[in-house]
């Protein structure tokens, strides 16, 4: 079937991926990331950044205000915890459902305009949503205590078929418990699913089109195509995307709060697309998995394990030099991060993408002798 | 001759546009034969490109109306227009440089097949080999075949032309525009475009064309008006016009031969 068509590069790329992502307990744990709810944030925002790319890779028209989204959808998953089953999939579908709802209004008002009028209006939407949810929505969103499971839920699907049990109940699969390491891999696998839909996007017309219009929005107007509801349903499409994080966030840790929709989160995921490589399938994982790292890992460092690390630097030095790197490190990951992301933007316009782009060209050009026909001289045109 | 004898497929009705006090056009009248080549000279700034912009839907007249084959184009989205069968070549070209040349000229393919919106993730791009086919002779037509794979944006002022013009050929239009299609080229991708409008011109598609170039204009068209200052002061067969004394003060200053204007 068409659907689950891939190209042979695309079926490699996936593979690949799959196999990193499922190795992630191995691979993450000598940098000390290896513990599951890290990786659970590792898999849930690459899923909320690749979703973010569809519409700014593809389309141009950057959004600051997708942190909406992912709120909303943690909101839709707590209440069909609270309402209607633990089970995690009808908490799914039904967040992306919502979400996607909630950015075809939000998408339908700030697509009249571009450019960085655009980005205010998302941004204005966002902040409004937010402010909402601490004041009028508080009946939904439980305001500053945060939307929570309790005693008291409904949940009339699990209470049909079985008795209420002692304790808060955590989410589940087919009665399969979805914590720690069972909820990476849950969350693992809907990442591989949310990429392979995003490879079908980016090889598609339909993402040519969304490239058009990024390219050149007055010459897709004049070929014939109708630019807005393109532009709106890449929006819906990656409303849906931070939807399902936003969900996923609240299978791992059923909870759901109004600052998680705050404008940094919203520009978080800018700076994820960007670190990585905007445009490209794999970039925005990349970067949603450095700045995890950074914010979760890096901030813990203290003088303890600088000092270790600097162990082989001489007795005189070594106490400059902790004392030096320890203001990059805690509480100055930020600092850290906030020079990569300089170094990258001014040296590496396309990311950590096309870091790996050209070292892969060195490569390939040292490790191949030059053969006959290499050397010969293109000809002019 | 009646209207309908003649066949006329484009209508420009009285049209006017102002930019403030400027009145760039001035109560136009054209008509168009089906299949028939128009050309349109003047100096700089007579108004040709603003013409062009009114008939496509780019800007809006300040009175008057633009038939095409029976629609009223006026007041029309520049989309619609263009799925009514009017594709344009424009002064600057007008591509997607990031793209491919072969994806430049596959783009307009998929607004013919597929029309103004559809949402086609199931299949991929690759995997339309009769559009892409499609786009390859057009491409070998215009002769940019051996530049099919690179990025549109690092092509010469010429080849975009000859690339803007594949992307609106590959639509079949039933009405092209062409502002100034050869200006930047070289004599010899000059005299391959005039030949290529003559292919295209034998199989009945209408085109009204603005050239500075006398010598692409006397080859192709059938009918000349000449503006000037926002009028047409001007009009009639090509050897008509070639003898109009007006038509050489005004274009000209009289300074020149018309044969020897580039
Ligand atoms: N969008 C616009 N706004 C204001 N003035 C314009 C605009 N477009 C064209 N004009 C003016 O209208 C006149 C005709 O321009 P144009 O149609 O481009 O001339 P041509 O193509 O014959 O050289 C010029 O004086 C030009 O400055
Ligand atoms: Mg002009």
């Amino acid at each position: 079937m068409a659907l689950f068509q891939l190209s042979r590069r695309d079926a490699l790329i996936l593979a690949l991926f799959a196999l990193v992502v499922v190795t992630m307990p191995v691979w993450t744990a000598p940098f000390g990331a290896n513990y599951p709810g890290l990786m659970q944030k590792f898999a849930i925002y690459a899923i909320f950044a690749i979703g973010f790319n569809i519409l700014f890779g593809l389309t141009g028209y950057l959004s600051f205000g997708h942190a909406a989204f992912l709120g909303v959808g943690s909101y839709t998953a707590v209440w069909s915890f609270k309402l209607l089953t633990m089970d995690a999939l009808p908490a799914l579908l039904l967040a992306v459902l919502v979400s996607g709802l909630f950015a075809l209004v939000i998408g339908f008002l700030s697509l009249r305009r571009s450019g960085i009028y655009f980005s205010i209006l998302t941004l204005a939407f966002a902040q409004m949503s937010y402010n909402l949810a601490y004041s009028v929505l508080t009946p939904i969103t439980n305001g500053e205590t945060s939307l929570q499971l309790t005693m008291q839920d409904p949940r009339v699907i699990d209470l049909a078929f079985s008795e209420r049990g002692v304790g808060l109940p955590t989410a589940s699969l087919f009665g399969v418990t979805l914590s720690g390491l069972s909820g990476f891999y849950f969350c693992a696998v809907v990442l591989l699913i949310a990429f392979f839909f995003a490879q079908k996007v980016f090889a598609s017309p339909f993402g040519m089109m969304l490239r058009g219009i990024k390219s050149n929005q007055m010459r897709m107007s004049y070929t014939g195509f109708n630019t807005r509801p393109y532009a709106l349903t890449a929006f819906v499409i990656s409303g849906m995307y931070a939807g399902l994080a936003g969900a996923l966030l609240a299978v791992t840790d059923p909870l759901a709060g109004a600052e998680r929709m705050q404008w940094t989160a919203s520009g978080e995921v800018v700076l994820m697309t960007i670190l990585g490589g905007v445009g490209t399938l794999i970039g925005p994982v990349m970067g949603a998995w450095l700045i995890k790292y950074f914010e979760n890992i890096f901030s813990s460092f203290n003088e303890g394990i600088l000092s270790r690390f600097f162990d082989f630097v001489p007795e005189p030095l070594h106490d400059t030099v902790v004392a030096i790197s320890s203001k990059f490190v805690g509480e100055g990951w930020q600092l850290t991060l906030g020079l990569l992301f300089v170094f990258v933007v001014v040296f590496l316009p396309g990311g950590i993408m096309e870091g790996v782009r050209r070292i892969g060209a060195l490569f390939r050009r040292r490790g191949s002798p030059p053969k006959a026909d290499a050397m010969r001289v293109q000809p002019a045109e | 001759m009646t209207t309908s004898e003649r066949n006329v497929v484009l209508h420009v009705d009285d049209v006017s546009k102002n930019f403030g006090g400027l009145h760039a056009l001035a109560d136009i009248d054209l008509e168009v034969e089906q299949g028939k080549t128009h050309a349109i000279i003047g100096p700089n700034g007579a108004g040709k490109s603003t013409l062009l912009n009114v008939i496509i839907g780019r800007l809006a007249p300040t009175s008057g109306a633009v038939v095409f084959d029976g629609q009223v184009l006026t007041g029309k989205k520049p989309h619609q227009i263009n799925q009514l069968g009017v594709a344009r070549v424009f002064q600057t070209p007008e591509i997607f440089p990031e793209l491919t040349v072969l994806q430049n000229v596959m783009v307009p393919a998929f607004a013919r097949r597929d029309g103004a919106f559809r949402v086609n993730v199931l299949r991929s791009v690759e995997g339309e080999a009769a559009l892409r086919d499609e786009a390859e002779a057009i491409l070998e037509d215009v002769g940019l075949a051996a530049r099919r794979v690179s990025h549109a944006g690092a092509l010469s002022r010429g080849d975009k032309r000859r690339m803007e013009l594949a992307m609106c050929l590959i639509q079949h239009p039933r009405l092209l525009l062409l502002d100034e299609p050869t200006a930047g080229m070289s004599r010899h991708d000059t005299n391959t475009t005039i030949e290529l409008l003559q292919k295209i011109k034998a199989r009945g598609m209408t085109k009204v064309i603005i050239e500075h170039d006398m010598h692409v204009v006397f080859s192709l068209a059938d009918k000349i008006s000449v503006l000037s200052g926002g009028r047409i002061i001007a009009e009639g067969l090509p050897d008509e016009v070639r003898g109009n004394v007006k038509v050489q003060e005004a274009y000209l200053g009289g300074a020149h031969r018309l044969e020897a204007v580039h």
